[in-house]
Protein backbone atom coordinates (compact mmCIF):
# COMPACT_ATOMS: atom_id res chain seq x y z
CA UNK A 1 0.00 0.00 0.00
CA UNK A 2 1.08 3.56 -0.57
CA UNK A 3 -0.39 6.71 0.49
CA UNK A 4 -1.03 9.16 -2.32
CA UNK A 5 -2.61 12.64 -2.95
CA UNK A 6 -6.20 12.52 -4.16
CA UNK A 7 -5.04 14.25 -7.63
CA UNK A 8 -2.42 11.78 -7.60
CA UNK A 9 -4.26 8.75 -7.64
CA UNK A 10 -6.58 9.88 -10.17
CA UNK A 11 -4.27 10.85 -12.55
CA UNK A 12 -3.35 7.20 -13.05
CA UNK A 13 -6.67 6.31 -13.84
CA UNK A 14 -6.71 6.49 -17.89
CA UNK A 15 -9.91 8.04 -19.72
CA UNK A 16 -11.85 4.80 -20.87
CA UNK A 17 -11.23 3.14 -17.38
CA UNK A 18 -13.56 0.59 -16.07
CA UNK A 19 -14.36 2.19 -12.58
CA UNK A 20 -15.98 -0.05 -10.07
CA UNK A 21 -17.86 2.60 -7.31
CA UNK A 22 -18.33 1.23 -3.57
CA UNK A 23 -22.00 2.93 -2.10
CA UNK A 24 -25.39 2.54 -1.71
CA UNK A 25 -27.01 5.66 -2.71
CA UNK A 26 -24.13 7.75 -2.26
CA UNK A 27 -23.58 6.33 1.12
CA UNK A 28 -20.21 5.06 1.48
CA UNK A 29 -18.95 6.46 -1.38
CA UNK A 30 -15.42 8.02 -1.82
CA UNK A 31 -16.36 11.38 -2.97
CA UNK A 32 -12.84 12.78 -3.09
CA UNK A 33 -12.16 10.92 -5.48
CA UNK A 34 -15.27 11.31 -7.52
CA UNK A 35 -14.84 14.93 -7.15
CA UNK A 36 -11.01 14.50 -8.55
CA UNK A 37 -12.42 12.40 -11.31
CA UNK A 38 -14.43 15.58 -12.02
CA UNK A 39 -11.79 17.45 -11.96
CA UNK A 40 -9.65 16.05 -14.28
CA UNK A 41 -12.11 15.65 -16.42
CA UNK A 42 -11.59 11.67 -16.85
CA UNK A 43 -14.05 10.76 -19.31
CA UNK A 44 -15.66 7.60 -21.27
CA UNK A 45 -15.72 5.65 -18.05
CA UNK A 46 -17.44 2.54 -17.70
CA UNK A 47 -18.08 2.86 -14.26
CA UNK A 48 -19.91 -0.59 -11.71
CA UNK A 49 -21.90 0.68 -9.17
CA UNK A 50 -25.08 -0.36 -7.38
CA UNK A 51 -26.95 2.84 -8.16
CA UNK A 52 -26.68 5.95 -9.78
CA UNK A 53 -27.77 8.11 -6.65
CA UNK A 54 -29.01 11.58 -6.84
CA UNK A 55 -27.40 14.06 -8.94
CA UNK A 56 -24.97 15.87 -7.32
CA UNK A 57 -23.87 13.20 -5.14
CA UNK A 58 -21.73 9.97 -5.22
CA UNK A 59 -21.28 8.72 -8.94
CA UNK A 60 -23.77 11.40 -10.10
CA UNK A 61 -21.54 13.87 -9.82
CA UNK A 62 -20.12 11.78 -13.12
CA UNK A 63 -23.48 12.26 -14.87
CA UNK A 64 -23.61 15.55 -13.94
CA UNK A 65 -20.39 16.18 -16.15
CA UNK A 66 -21.48 13.40 -18.41
CA UNK A 67 -18.07 11.90 -17.98
CA UNK A 68 -19.57 8.18 -18.26
CA UNK A 69 -20.29 5.91 -20.83
CA UNK A 70 -21.32 2.87 -19.80
CA UNK A 71 -22.72 2.12 -17.06
CA UNK A 72 -23.08 -1.68 -15.38
CA UNK A 73 -25.72 -1.22 -11.97
CA UNK A 74 -29.12 -2.13 -10.75
CA UNK A 75 -31.42 1.24 -10.13
CA UNK A 76 -31.19 4.44 -11.73
CA UNK A 77 -34.70 5.39 -10.60
CA UNK A 78 -33.92 8.94 -8.19
CA UNK A 79 -31.31 9.92 -11.01
CA UNK A 80 -32.97 11.87 -13.82
CA UNK A 81 -29.66 12.87 -15.35
CA UNK A 82 -28.96 9.03 -16.03
CA UNK A 83 -32.07 8.27 -17.70
CA UNK A 84 -32.28 11.45 -20.03
CA UNK A 85 -28.41 10.42 -20.86
CA UNK A 86 -29.67 6.95 -21.33
CA UNK A 87 -32.96 7.23 -23.20
CA UNK A 88 -30.51 10.00 -25.83
CA UNK A 89 -28.17 7.22 -26.54
CA UNK A 90 -25.25 9.16 -24.43
CA UNK A 91 -25.06 6.36 -21.60
CA UNK A 92 -25.07 2.28 -21.78
CA UNK A 93 -27.02 1.09 -19.13
CA UNK A 94 -26.90 -2.66 -18.09
CA UNK A 95 -29.38 -3.02 -15.42
CA UNK A 96 -28.52 -6.35 -13.27
CA UNK A 97 -30.37 -7.29 -10.39
CA UNK A 98 -28.68 -5.97 -7.48
CA UNK A 99 -27.91 -9.72 -5.83
CA UNK A 100 -26.39 -10.89 -9.10
CA UNK A 101 -24.53 -7.51 -9.50
CA UNK A 102 -22.87 -7.95 -6.22
CA UNK A 103 -22.48 -11.78 -6.75
CA UNK A 104 -20.81 -11.16 -10.20
CA UNK A 105 -18.21 -8.61 -8.63
CA UNK A 106 -17.40 -11.35 -5.66
CA UNK A 107 -17.29 -14.18 -8.57
CA UNK A 108 -14.51 -11.58 -10.31
CA UNK A 109 -12.45 -11.04 -6.65
CA UNK A 110 -12.60 -14.59 -6.14
CA UNK A 111 -11.38 -16.04 -9.17
CA UNK A 112 -14.87 -18.12 -10.19
CA UNK A 113 -15.98 -17.61 -14.04
CA UNK A 114 -19.52 -17.00 -12.70
CA UNK A 115 -21.95 -18.00 -10.41
CA UNK A 116 -26.05 -19.53 -10.98
CA UNK A 117 -28.26 -17.72 -9.65
CA UNK A 118 -32.29 -18.15 -9.59
CA UNK A 119 -32.98 -14.81 -10.22
CA UNK A 120 -34.33 -13.32 -13.36
CA UNK A 121 -35.04 -17.00 -14.62
CA UNK A 122 -37.77 -16.33 -16.73
CA UNK A 123 -37.98 -12.79 -17.01
CA UNK A 124 -36.01 -10.63 -19.70
CA UNK A 125 -33.03 -10.43 -17.33
CA UNK A 126 -32.78 -14.36 -18.76
CA UNK A 127 -32.64 -13.47 -21.80
CA UNK A 128 -29.79 -14.61 -23.61
CA UNK A 129 -28.22 -16.15 -21.16
CA UNK A 130 -27.62 -20.44 -20.58
CA UNK A 131 -29.89 -21.55 -18.43
CA UNK A 132 -28.39 -24.58 -16.38
CA UNK A 133 -30.62 -27.35 -14.55
CA UNK A 134 -29.46 -28.50 -11.03
CA UNK A 135 -30.95 -30.92 -8.92
CA UNK A 136 -34.46 -30.04 -10.96
CA UNK A 137 -34.12 -26.50 -10.38
CA UNK A 138 -33.22 -23.62 -13.15
CA UNK A 139 -30.38 -21.15 -12.95
CA UNK A 140 -28.86 -18.30 -15.12
CA UNK A 141 -25.39 -18.59 -15.59
CA UNK A 142 -24.17 -14.98 -14.75
CA UNK A 143 -20.81 -13.94 -15.67
CA UNK A 144 -18.14 -12.61 -13.53
CA UNK A 145 -17.19 -8.89 -13.17
CA UNK A 146 -13.57 -7.17 -12.45
CA UNK A 147 -12.67 -3.76 -13.47
CA UNK A 148 -9.34 -1.88 -13.88
CA UNK A 149 -10.10 0.41 -10.33
CA UNK A 150 -11.67 0.03 -7.81
CA UNK A 151 -12.73 3.43 -5.70
CA UNK A 152 -13.58 2.88 -2.50
CA UNK A 153 -14.61 4.25 0.50
CA UNK A 154 -13.80 2.79 4.49
CA UNK A 155 -14.58 4.04 8.35
CA UNK A 156 -10.84 3.27 9.65
CA UNK A 157 -7.89 2.57 7.63
CA UNK A 158 -4.57 1.97 9.32
CA UNK A 159 -1.16 2.75 8.21
CA UNK A 160 -0.66 -0.88 6.64
CA UNK A 161 -4.31 -0.37 4.37
CA UNK A 162 -6.36 -3.02 6.55
CA UNK A 163 -9.38 -1.45 6.45
CA UNK A 164 -12.97 -1.38 9.03
CA UNK A 165 -16.63 0.02 7.58
CA UNK A 166 -19.35 1.98 9.70
CA UNK A 167 -22.97 0.98 9.29
CA UNK A 168 -24.68 0.90 5.81
CA UNK A 169 -21.75 2.29 4.33
CA UNK A 170 -20.20 -0.91 3.77
CA UNK A 171 -22.26 -2.46 1.33
CA UNK A 172 -20.16 -2.83 -1.86
CA UNK A 173 -17.04 -1.86 -0.92
CA UNK A 174 -15.37 -4.83 0.87
CA UNK A 175 -16.33 -6.93 -2.33
CA UNK A 176 -15.48 -4.33 -4.98
CA UNK A 177 -12.16 -4.45 -3.09
CA UNK A 178 -11.00 -7.96 -4.08
CA UNK A 179 -12.41 -7.54 -7.91
CA UNK A 180 -9.59 -4.59 -9.46
CA UNK A 181 -6.57 -4.65 -10.53
CA UNK A 182 -6.19 -1.38 -8.40
CA UNK A 183 -7.86 -0.59 -5.32
CA UNK A 184 -7.93 3.27 -4.19
CA UNK A 185 -9.34 3.85 -1.06
CA UNK A 186 -10.29 7.00 1.05
CA UNK A 187 -11.06 6.70 4.94
CA UNK A 188 -13.35 8.95 7.22
CA UNK A 189 -10.19 7.83 10.21
CA UNK A 190 -6.46 7.05 9.06
CA UNK A 191 -5.35 5.66 12.22
CA UNK A 192 -2.16 3.21 13.77
CA UNK A 193 -1.70 -0.35 13.18
CA UNK A 194 -3.72 -2.16 15.94
CA UNK A 195 -6.28 0.39 16.30
CA UNK A 196 -8.61 -1.56 13.83
CA UNK A 197 -8.56 -5.25 15.95
CA UNK A 198 -7.76 -8.10 13.51
CA UNK A 199 -11.25 -9.63 14.48
CA UNK A 200 -12.64 -6.14 13.12
CA UNK A 201 -10.37 -5.78 9.55
CA UNK A 202 -12.92 -6.02 7.01
CA UNK A 203 -10.87 -5.70 4.40
CA UNK A 204 -7.21 -7.06 4.84
CA UNK A 205 -3.93 -4.75 3.70
CA UNK A 206 -2.54 -6.99 0.95
CA UNK A 207 -6.04 -5.84 -0.95
CA UNK A 208 -5.16 -2.17 -0.95
CA UNK A 209 -3.01 -0.37 -3.25
CA UNK A 210 -3.37 3.19 -2.79
CA UNK A 211 -4.90 5.66 0.46
CA UNK A 212 -5.65 8.50 0.43
CA UNK A 213 -3.92 11.20 2.68
CA UNK A 214 -5.70 13.49 4.60
CA UNK A 215 -4.88 17.02 4.15
CA UNK B 1 -58.31 5.20 7.12
CA UNK B 2 -56.40 6.18 3.90
CA UNK B 3 -56.00 3.53 1.56
CA UNK B 4 -52.12 2.99 2.15
CA UNK B 5 -52.79 2.86 6.02
CA UNK B 6 -55.40 0.42 5.80
CA UNK B 7 -52.93 -1.61 3.03
CA UNK B 8 -50.33 -1.36 5.20
CA UNK B 9 -52.39 -2.42 8.65
CA UNK B 10 -53.50 -5.38 6.97
CA UNK B 11 -49.96 -6.92 5.75
CA UNK B 12 -48.72 -5.87 8.96
CA UNK B 13 -51.04 -9.02 10.57
CA UNK B 14 -49.52 -11.58 8.57
CA UNK B 15 -45.92 -10.57 10.56
CA UNK B 16 -45.36 -13.04 13.04
CA UNK B 17 -42.79 -13.05 16.14
CA UNK B 18 -39.59 -13.91 15.16
CA UNK B 19 -39.76 -13.25 11.37
CA UNK B 20 -37.35 -11.78 9.51
CA UNK B 21 -38.82 -9.26 7.35
CA UNK B 22 -37.63 -7.44 4.11
CA UNK B 23 -39.96 -3.84 3.39
CA UNK B 24 -40.04 -2.59 -0.08
CA UNK B 25 -40.61 1.33 -0.58
CA UNK B 26 -43.87 2.89 -1.34
CA UNK B 27 -46.78 1.61 0.63
CA UNK B 28 -44.69 -1.84 2.22
CA UNK B 29 -42.44 1.07 4.21
CA UNK B 30 -45.30 1.58 5.95
CA UNK B 31 -45.95 -1.67 7.05
CA UNK B 32 -43.85 -1.05 10.19
CA UNK B 33 -45.44 1.81 11.78
CA UNK B 34 -48.49 -0.76 12.17
CA UNK B 35 -46.41 -3.76 14.02
CA UNK B 36 -47.75 -4.16 18.01
CA UNK B 37 -44.79 -2.96 20.23
CA UNK B 38 -44.62 -6.36 21.86
CA UNK B 39 -44.05 -8.40 18.48
CA UNK B 40 -40.83 -8.93 17.67
CA UNK B 41 -39.79 -9.13 14.49
CA UNK B 42 -36.36 -8.01 12.44
CA UNK B 43 -36.18 -6.14 9.60
CA UNK B 44 -34.08 -6.06 7.13
CA UNK B 45 -32.71 -3.05 4.99
CA UNK B 46 -31.11 -4.49 1.94
CA UNK B 47 -27.99 -1.82 2.14
CA UNK B 48 -26.69 -3.78 5.00
CA UNK B 49 -28.51 -3.73 8.21
CA UNK B 50 -30.94 -6.33 10.24
CA UNK B 51 -32.83 -4.33 13.00
CA UNK B 52 -33.40 -0.94 11.15
CA UNK B 53 -35.39 1.00 13.62
CA UNK B 54 -37.48 4.74 13.02
CA UNK B 55 -36.27 7.75 11.60
CA UNK B 56 -33.85 9.19 14.42
CA UNK B 57 -35.05 12.40 16.03
CA UNK B 58 -33.71 15.43 15.02
CA UNK B 59 -30.19 16.16 15.31
CA UNK B 60 -29.36 12.64 15.83
CA UNK B 61 -29.34 10.75 12.45
CA UNK B 62 -26.38 9.37 11.45
CA UNK B 63 -25.16 10.27 7.61
CA UNK B 64 -23.60 6.78 6.94
CA UNK B 65 -27.39 4.87 8.35
CA UNK B 66 -29.56 4.79 6.12
CA UNK B 67 -32.54 2.92 4.40
CA UNK B 68 -32.13 1.83 0.63
CA UNK B 69 -33.43 4.68 -0.54
CA UNK B 70 -30.52 7.22 1.41
CA UNK B 71 -33.17 7.94 4.02
CA UNK B 72 -31.89 8.30 8.18
CA UNK B 73 -33.17 5.80 9.83
CA UNK B 74 -31.67 4.42 13.54
CA UNK B 75 -30.69 0.83 13.96
CA UNK B 76 -32.16 -1.23 17.99
CA UNK B 77 -30.39 -3.00 20.27
CA UNK B 78 -29.22 -5.75 18.41
CA UNK B 79 -29.32 -4.60 15.27
CA UNK B 80 -26.48 -5.93 12.97
CA UNK B 81 -24.80 -5.07 9.95
CA UNK B 82 -22.96 -6.40 6.78
CA UNK B 83 -22.04 -6.15 3.28
CA UNK B 84 -24.16 -6.34 -0.01
CA UNK B 85 -23.21 -10.24 -0.71
CA UNK B 86 -24.35 -11.17 2.62
CA UNK B 87 -27.70 -8.81 2.47
CA UNK B 88 -28.80 -10.77 -0.91
CA UNK B 89 -27.45 -14.15 0.58
CA UNK B 90 -30.06 -13.52 2.89
CA UNK B 91 -32.71 -12.82 0.71
CA UNK B 92 -31.83 -15.11 -2.28
CA UNK B 93 -30.79 -17.68 0.15
CA UNK B 94 -34.51 -17.87 1.67
CA UNK B 95 -33.27 -16.57 5.24
CA UNK B 96 -36.03 -13.45 4.77
CA UNK B 97 -39.64 -15.20 6.41
CA UNK B 98 -41.54 -11.99 4.43
CA UNK B 99 -41.04 -9.66 1.96
CA UNK B 100 -43.66 -6.55 1.24
CA UNK B 101 -43.20 -5.27 -2.78
CA UNK B 102 -44.99 -2.74 -4.11
CA UNK B 103 -46.32 -3.65 -7.55
CA UNK B 104 -47.52 -2.51 -11.15
CA UNK B 105 -49.63 -5.68 -12.09
CA UNK B 106 -50.49 -9.09 -10.27
CA UNK B 107 -51.70 -11.47 -12.43
CA UNK B 108 -54.11 -14.70 -12.23
CA UNK B 109 -50.34 -17.12 -12.08
CA UNK B 110 -49.59 -14.79 -9.37
CA UNK B 111 -46.73 -13.53 -11.32
CA UNK B 112 -45.71 -10.02 -10.13
CA UNK B 113 -44.69 -6.83 -12.40
CA UNK B 114 -42.96 -3.74 -10.88
CA UNK B 115 -39.95 -3.25 -12.11
CA UNK B 116 -40.26 -1.23 -15.56
CA UNK B 117 -42.97 0.43 -18.04
CA UNK B 118 -40.87 0.01 -21.53
CA UNK B 119 -40.37 3.25 -23.19
CA UNK B 120 -41.75 5.16 -19.99
CA UNK B 121 -40.39 4.65 -16.56
CA UNK B 122 -36.96 2.06 -16.51
CA UNK B 123 -35.84 2.14 -12.95
CA UNK B 124 -34.24 -0.86 -12.76
CA UNK B 125 -34.80 -3.93 -10.71
CA UNK B 126 -32.87 -2.95 -7.75
CA UNK B 127 -33.25 -5.81 -4.94
CA UNK B 128 -37.04 -6.25 -6.36
CA UNK B 129 -36.10 -9.70 -8.35
CA UNK B 130 -33.80 -11.54 -5.62
CA UNK B 131 -36.11 -10.34 -3.11
CA UNK B 132 -39.21 -12.32 -5.11
CA UNK B 133 -37.33 -15.20 -6.31
CA UNK B 134 -35.89 -15.98 -3.11
CA UNK B 135 -37.45 -15.23 0.30
CA UNK B 136 -39.64 -17.36 2.13
CA UNK B 137 -43.40 -15.67 1.66
CA UNK B 138 -43.77 -13.21 -1.27
CA UNK B 139 -46.58 -10.09 -0.18
CA UNK B 140 -47.93 -7.40 -2.39
CA UNK B 141 -48.91 -4.31 -1.31
CA UNK B 142 -50.38 -2.38 -3.76
CA UNK B 143 -53.73 0.07 -4.69
CA UNK B 144 -55.98 -2.71 -6.06
CA UNK B 145 -56.50 -0.04 -9.41
CA UNK B 146 -54.49 2.72 -11.05
CA UNK B 147 -56.59 5.22 -12.80
CA UNK B 148 -59.83 3.19 -13.58
CA UNK B 149 -57.50 0.10 -14.73
CA UNK B 150 -56.88 -3.30 -12.80
CA UNK B 151 -53.93 -3.81 -11.80
CA UNK B 152 -55.27 -7.73 -10.42
CA UNK B 153 -54.75 -8.18 -14.53
CA UNK B 154 -55.41 -11.80 -16.33
CA UNK B 155 -52.08 -12.02 -17.78
CA UNK B 156 -49.08 -9.77 -16.91
CA UNK B 157 -48.23 -7.50 -19.55
CA UNK B 158 -45.70 -5.50 -18.58
CA UNK B 159 -42.23 -7.09 -17.82
CA UNK B 160 -42.15 -9.96 -14.97
CA UNK B 161 -40.14 -9.34 -11.57
CA UNK B 162 -39.88 -13.04 -11.15
CA UNK B 163 -41.35 -16.09 -12.40
CA UNK B 164 -41.87 -17.49 -8.87
CA UNK B 165 -45.15 -16.26 -8.10
CA UNK B 166 -46.49 -14.48 -5.43
CA UNK B 167 -47.96 -15.43 -2.00
CA UNK B 168 -50.54 -12.98 -1.19
CA UNK B 169 -51.86 -9.65 -2.51
CA UNK B 170 -53.11 -6.94 -0.20
CA UNK B 171 -55.22 -3.99 -1.74
CA UNK B 172 -57.39 -1.41 -0.46
CA UNK B 173 -60.33 -3.01 -1.83
CA UNK B 174 -59.34 -7.17 -1.09
CA UNK B 175 -56.80 -9.82 0.16
CA UNK B 176 -55.64 -12.06 -2.68
CA UNK B 177 -54.20 -15.30 -2.02
CA UNK B 178 -53.41 -18.17 -4.77
CA UNK B 179 -53.66 -21.47 -2.49
CA UNK B 180 -54.07 -24.50 -5.09
CA UNK B 181 -52.62 -22.44 -7.83
CA UNK B 182 -55.85 -20.33 -7.90
CA UNK B 183 -56.46 -16.84 -7.70
CA UNK B 184 -58.85 -16.10 -5.36
CA UNK B 185 -60.69 -13.41 -3.03
CA UNK B 186 -59.68 -13.91 0.48
CA UNK B 187 -61.35 -11.22 1.88
CA UNK B 188 -62.94 -7.59 0.95
CA UNK B 189 -62.02 -4.21 2.42
CA UNK B 190 -64.90 -2.98 5.19
CA UNK B 191 -67.07 -1.63 2.85
CA UNK B 192 -66.79 -3.18 -0.21
CA UNK B 193 -68.37 -5.69 -1.47
CA UNK B 194 -67.18 -8.82 -3.17
CA UNK B 195 -69.52 -7.37 -6.33
CA UNK B 196 -67.41 -3.96 -6.29
CA UNK B 197 -63.98 -5.85 -5.89
CA UNK B 198 -64.89 -8.21 -8.98
CA UNK B 199 -65.91 -5.34 -11.00
CA UNK B 200 -62.55 -3.35 -10.58
CA UNK B 201 -60.33 -6.89 -11.09
CA UNK B 202 -59.77 -7.52 -14.61
CA UNK B 203 -58.53 -11.34 -13.35
CA UNK B 204 -61.13 -14.62 -13.70
CA UNK B 205 -61.37 -13.96 -9.79
CA UNK B 206 -62.75 -17.75 -7.71
CA UNK B 207 -64.63 -16.41 -5.54
CA UNK B 208 -65.26 -18.96 -2.41
CA UNK B 209 -68.87 -19.28 -0.85
CA UNK B 210 -67.87 -17.08 2.06
CA UNK B 211 -65.35 -14.00 1.93
CA UNK B 212 -64.75 -12.53 5.56
CA UNK B 213 -64.40 -8.89 5.78
CA UNK B 214 -60.43 -7.70 6.32
CA UNK B 215 -59.66 -7.37 10.05
CA UNK B 216 -57.33 -4.31 10.59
Amino acid sequence: MKAVSVEEAVARIPNGATVMVGGFMGVGTPERLLDELVRQRKSELSIISNDAAVPGKGVGKLFDAALVSTLTTSHIGLNPNVQKQMMANKVAVNLVPQGTLVERIRAGGCGLGGVLTPTGVGTIVGEGKPKIEVDGKSFLLETALRSDFALIHAFLADYLGNLAYALTARNFNPVMAMAADTVIVTAENIVPVGVIAPDHVVTPAPLVDYLIANG
Amino acid sequence: MDAQSLIARRVARELRAGNLVNLGIGIPTLVANFVPSDLKVFFQSENGLIGTGPMPEQGMAHPLLTDAGGRPISALPGACVFDSAMSFGLIRGGHVDITVLGGLQVDAEGHLANWMIPGKMVPGMGGAMDLVSGAKRVIVAMQHAAKGKSKIVQKCALPLTSSRPVDLVVTDMAVIGFSGGRITLQETAPGVTVAEVMAVTEADLFIPASVPEMKI
